[in-house]
């Protein structure tokens, strides 16, 4: 796939619960190799529109592409070449990082597996770490055993949930430098749902605003500010949160 | 379509024997209940064979059925305990975001009910012939036959207990613990199928283990092996077992039709 080509084709896409569309007819697309980020409220629909992207989740209508692939009919063809991390799933408490390592490279079909999971542990600084329960780590530990439990098959596409939810400023930099590491080296098309609108205006080449399912407003993070007025991301996340759009925002912003 | 994988049932293996191995209370817990059953009913049998010429012509014949029973019943709790496992540590996203197919998934909790099943009944049988003198391996290569019989039927009630957890989430765990006991009536573990109501028994014979408790009485009393009996409690478990296998697949795709797989452990 040649470079800014799409990596991910969302089209259409709607999950509905009942009577309530938990996303509601959204498309966008993800070019190869950039950052995109999903931003919205508790409730937008993210982690919805996540799940669907790795097929957990099988959309009411609409499609999702990744590499080239339907994932609610053909997700088994392209699993092996994404990942994903989410503060709300874990790794097996009882098993050390590196048999949780062991385990999930050996289900992506990583070759030379003690090696790579070596690396991973100088990248990430886990040596001191490998032997030990998953269950029994800090949170800023159990982050890096979720990113390299993440990386452990070098994806083409990661999917990252919220990556550093809870972790202090000092270890969400460093995370966020990890991951633009990462993204340089391997060329790696990443999707990130956050809150914390300072990564993603380092961080993402587009954001995709979204609220009560919709997407309703995008751009480059830069673009977005200019447009509304505004100093910062998060200005531009609360207008939107609070109903204000570019004209409001801008007469405020002015006043 | 890609076909399934061993590598990646031995993996999901792996990261179950890795708890287990990990944890010595977890490994003497397995075979803990089937040496307490056996040690009772063994003082049972060796009461009874002053009082019964049933018992005193086959004194085995409890000790037998209890081992077998355990295999049944250790067979499906190892089973769904695999998939417990995963649902309480929040795991099952990460393991349905990789390439690994709910029918492997499948594969290697039978796998790992089978290592289960065997720690668990193994010394119990050991210590059956040091305690009271019976050895169940007298039953001979019918032994195997018996074994299988009843494991296949565990394994399919167990994956159909996976299926719906899967769909329920943990609130349906106490299934894993509680659904065999409702079989056991009709399973003539102690007693033979014709002692049942005459509208229970063809229930019975719908399920594989009546077959295997009679043939285990046909050679413990009768001194011979019933092939047929064999023969169709296999052929009823391969029916089961593919029903357990298609229950499990469609609570996946209603769990993904749902979004019920994220919220698995909460």
């Amino acid at each position: 796939m040649s470079l800014q080509s799409p990596a991910i084709v969302v089209a259409d896409l709607v999950k509905r619960y009942d009577q309530v569309n938990a996303v509601d007819g959204i498309s966008f697309t993800v070019p190869s190799g950039s950052v995109t980020a999903l931003l919205g409220g508790n409730g937008a629909g993210k982690t919805t529109t996540i799940a669907m992207m790795l097929g957990l989740l099988v959309p009411t209508s609409g499609s999702v592409r990744v590499l080239g692939h339907d994932m609610a009919r053909q997700r088994a063809r392209v699993l092996g070449r994404m990942n994903f991390s989410s503060p709300y799933v874990d790794l097996p408490h009882r098993l050390t990082v590196r048999e949780n390592l062991k385990v999930f490279g050996r289900l992506y079909g990583v070759r030379d597996l003690g090696r790579r999971i070596q690396a991973l542990a100088d990248t990430l600084e886990l040596d001191a770490v490998l032997d030990r329960p998953a269950g029994k780590l800090s949170a800023g530990q159990k982050t890096r055993v979720a990113l390299a439990k993440a990386l452990i098959n070098e994806p083409e596409v990661l999917l990252l949930d919220e990556p550093t939810a809870s972790l202090d400023p000092d270890t969400g930099d460093w995370v966020r430098s990890l991951l633009e590491g990462y993204r340089k080296g391997r060329g790696a098309t990443i999707l990130l749902a956050s809150h914390n609108m300072a990564e993603v205006e380092r961080l993402a080449d587009q954001a995709l605003m979204m609220k009560q399912g919709r997407i309703v407003d995008r751009g480059p993070p830069a673009a977005l500010i200019a447009a509304y007025g505004r100093t910062s991301l998060e200005e531009v996340f609360l207008d939107i949160a609070r109903n204000r759009g570019y004209a409001a925002a801008t007469v405020e912003a002015a006043s | 379509m890609i076909g399934l994988s061993l590598g990646r049932v031995v993996a999901l293996m792996a990261r179950y024997w890795y708890v287990l191995k990990g944890s010595i209370p977890r490994l003497l817990d397995i075979a803990y209940w089937p040496t307490v059953q056996m040690v009772v009913w063994g003082f049972m049998s060796v009461y009874l064979r002053e009082q019964s010429g049933l018992i005193s012509g086959a004194f085995g014949i409890l000790l037998a059925a209890v081992l077998l029973w355990d295999v049944l019943f250790r067979g499906q709790l190892g089973l769904a305990l695999c998939f417990l496992e995963d649902v309480w540590s929040r795991n099952l996203a990460n393991l349905f975001v990789s390439p690994l197919r709910p029918a492997e998934m499948g594969l290697a909790m039978i796998g790992m009910s089978l290592v289960r099943t065997l720690i668990g009944v193994v010394p119990a049988s050991v210590l059956a012939i040091w305690f009271f003198g019976f050895s169940v391996y007298s039953l001979g290569l019918a032994l195997v036959g018996f074994f299988f019989t009843l494991i296949m039927f565990g394994w399919a009630i167990g994956l159909a207990v996976a299926g719906l957890i899967l769909r329920w989430g943990a609130g349906a765990e106490n299934l894993a613990w509680g659904v065999m006991f409702a079989i056991m009536p009709l399973a003539a573990v102690y007693y033979p199928v014709a002692v049942l109501p005459g509208w229970l028994q063809p229930i019975a014979w719908a399920m594989p283990p009546a077959y295997a408790f009679e043939g285990m009485r046909a050679v413990l009393i009768g001194h011979h092996v019933d092939a047929g009996l064999m023969v169709r409690g296999l052929a009823l478990d391969a029916l089961y077992l593919a029903l357990g296998f298609l229950a499990f697949v469609r609570c996946f795709e209603l769990a993904r039709r749902r979004g019920l797989i994220l919220q698995q452990g909460e």
